[in-house]
């Protein structure tokens, strides 16, 4: 399988031909593997297309959506309209997918989502040990150290460590539970309010919540220059 | 599989590679590979589980080394000639085979709104009984299958406590080799750092770990 699969790879860059429109002319004869990804994707979505396997519209609006419309401020929305309102809090902790389709961010038959919450007592971290695991509705694409082995390996066995190259010291009373997502479940953390914010909208609120702080190693903290006087 | 994806728990993987204002893709190609995937999964023609066995697949030199787009170009090649949408003379050539009739796509940018809010279709409404309860002291089986699983080595043999029941899925073990879903509950297992980590891990910190029915066994 694996001799199969390179030789996949292999022929995916044979089979960028030198100029598509004069594809047909070439397509018995041996071409040299651009080194480029970039070429041999490129002819892997000609050749989707032209077989109707694909929609060229449809790749684009993929993408459109993800680089655009689908990220971490979505996330940041439901974290502090959970700090704003006590009941939404109350239902976004017992049922996720449903207090988020509030957002119109998931549906019914989505993503099977589970927020957990920071408390000065607990700290929460989200991890996908086995692959890349990720609350793409509400946070979009992860981001490469997320996917990667340093974090995916140690974030179990050292999560306090983990924790440390963030930048982020847990007091040794704190409880640290790691969430593995090993299955269609996935996970938000639902980080803790900073002091100093009473008077910020809920909108100023969702401004101050990271990417980071919604997967665990980071706090949401107050700019200094908002910090009440 | 005891592969090198199933990697939570193991050290010395180097530091943190933290790039500030990260970009969703970092060039377009990425971009590409991405939407490629997700519009030919709407053939339906292979699952979740069948995807991500097929990267656990690849050599484990390649796994560490290739970035993360690369490989799933690999695996979207594999899929789309192993499940039959494209022959692997046609990947080589570029063009569709001469006489090939032109498909339709089932997924168009109109549907796109749709389909992206039911990306996963992995719960089930099946009638299945739960082997286990809420606040139950279980085992993580101590297998070692050579196919795909979702059990992480670094829980096998381990005792928890059951968290929550998140009710009936599909299996990964069958699913990912098309051989039926084989539905059943996934549990949230609760495991004690110093269960899992040995004596030096902190005494109140824990692991919590998805899983299914067929991982485990009453303690």
């Amino acid at each position: 399988m694996t001799t199969t699969r390179r030789d996949f790879l292999t022929a995916a860059g044979a089979a960028m031909p030198p100029d598509p429109s004069h594809a047909h002319q070439h397509e018995h004869e041996h071409q040299a593997v651009p080194s480029d990804p970039a070429l041999r994707v490129k002819a892997l979505e000609s050749l989707l297309v032209e077989k109707g396997l694909v929609d060229r519209a449809a790749l684009d609006a993929l993408v459109d959506a993800y680089e655009h419309k689908i990220g971490p401020r979505n996330g940041a929305r439901v974290v502090a309209r959970a700090w704003v309102d006590p009941a939404y809090k109350t239902r976004l902790l017992a049922d996720a997918n449903n207090a988020m389709a509030e957002f119109g961010y998931v549906s019914r038959q989505g993503d099977h989502m589970v927020v957990v919450e920071n408390t000065p007592r607990v700290h929460n971290l989200i991890v996908c040990t086995l692959c890349s695991c990720y609350p793409w509705p509400v946070l979009g694409l992860p981001p490469v150290w997320y996917k990667s082995a340093p974090y995916r390996s140690r974030a179990v066995i050292d999560p306090r460590g983990v924790l440390g190259e963030f930048g982020l010291e847990l007091a040794e009373d704190v409880e640290v539970r790691v969430w593995d997502s090993t299955a269609e479940l996935r996970y938000l953390v639902l980080p803790e309010r900073p002091a100093g914010t009473e008077r910020l909208s809920e909108e100023e609120l969702a401004a101050l919540v990271t990417r980071d702080a919604m997967v665990g190693v980071a706090r949401v903290v107050l700019p200094s220059s908002e910090r009440n006087p | 599989m005891n592969g090198i994806h199933d990697m939570g728990g193991m050290q010395d993987m180097g530091p943190i590679q933290y790039e500030k204002g990260e970009p969703v893709f970092h060039v377009q190609w990425e971009s590409r590979v991405f939407a490629m995937f997700l519009a030919t999964g709407a053939w339906h023609k292979w699952n979740l589980d069948a995807f991500r066995h097929a990267r656990e697949v690849l050599p484990p030199a390649d796994y560490l080394r290739v970035s993360y787009y690369e490989q799933w170009f690999s695996v979207l090649l594999e899929l789309l000639v192993r499940r039959g949408l494209v022959t692997a003379a046609e990947i080589e050539s570029g063009v569709p085979a001469p006489g090939a009739a032109r498909a339709t796509p089932p997924l168009t940018a109109d549907k796109i709104p749709a389909a992206l809010a039911n990306r996963i279709y992995a719960n089930r409404d099946a009638q299945v009984s739960p082997r286990f309860k809420v606040g139950q002291q279980v085992r993580a089986r101590n297998i070692n299958p050579v196919g795909h699983t979702r059990l992480p080595r670094y829980a096998r043999g381990k005792f928890g406590t059951v968290n929550r029941d998140h009710g009936v899925f599909v299996f990964p073990d069958t699913n990912a080799h098309f051989l039926g879903e084989k539905p059943q509950h996934v549990y949230s297992v609760c495991f004690a750092a110093r269960e899992l980590w040995g004596t030096q891990a902190p005494e109140k910190d824990c692991v919590y770990v998805d899983l299914w029915d067929d991982y485990l066994e009453p303690a």
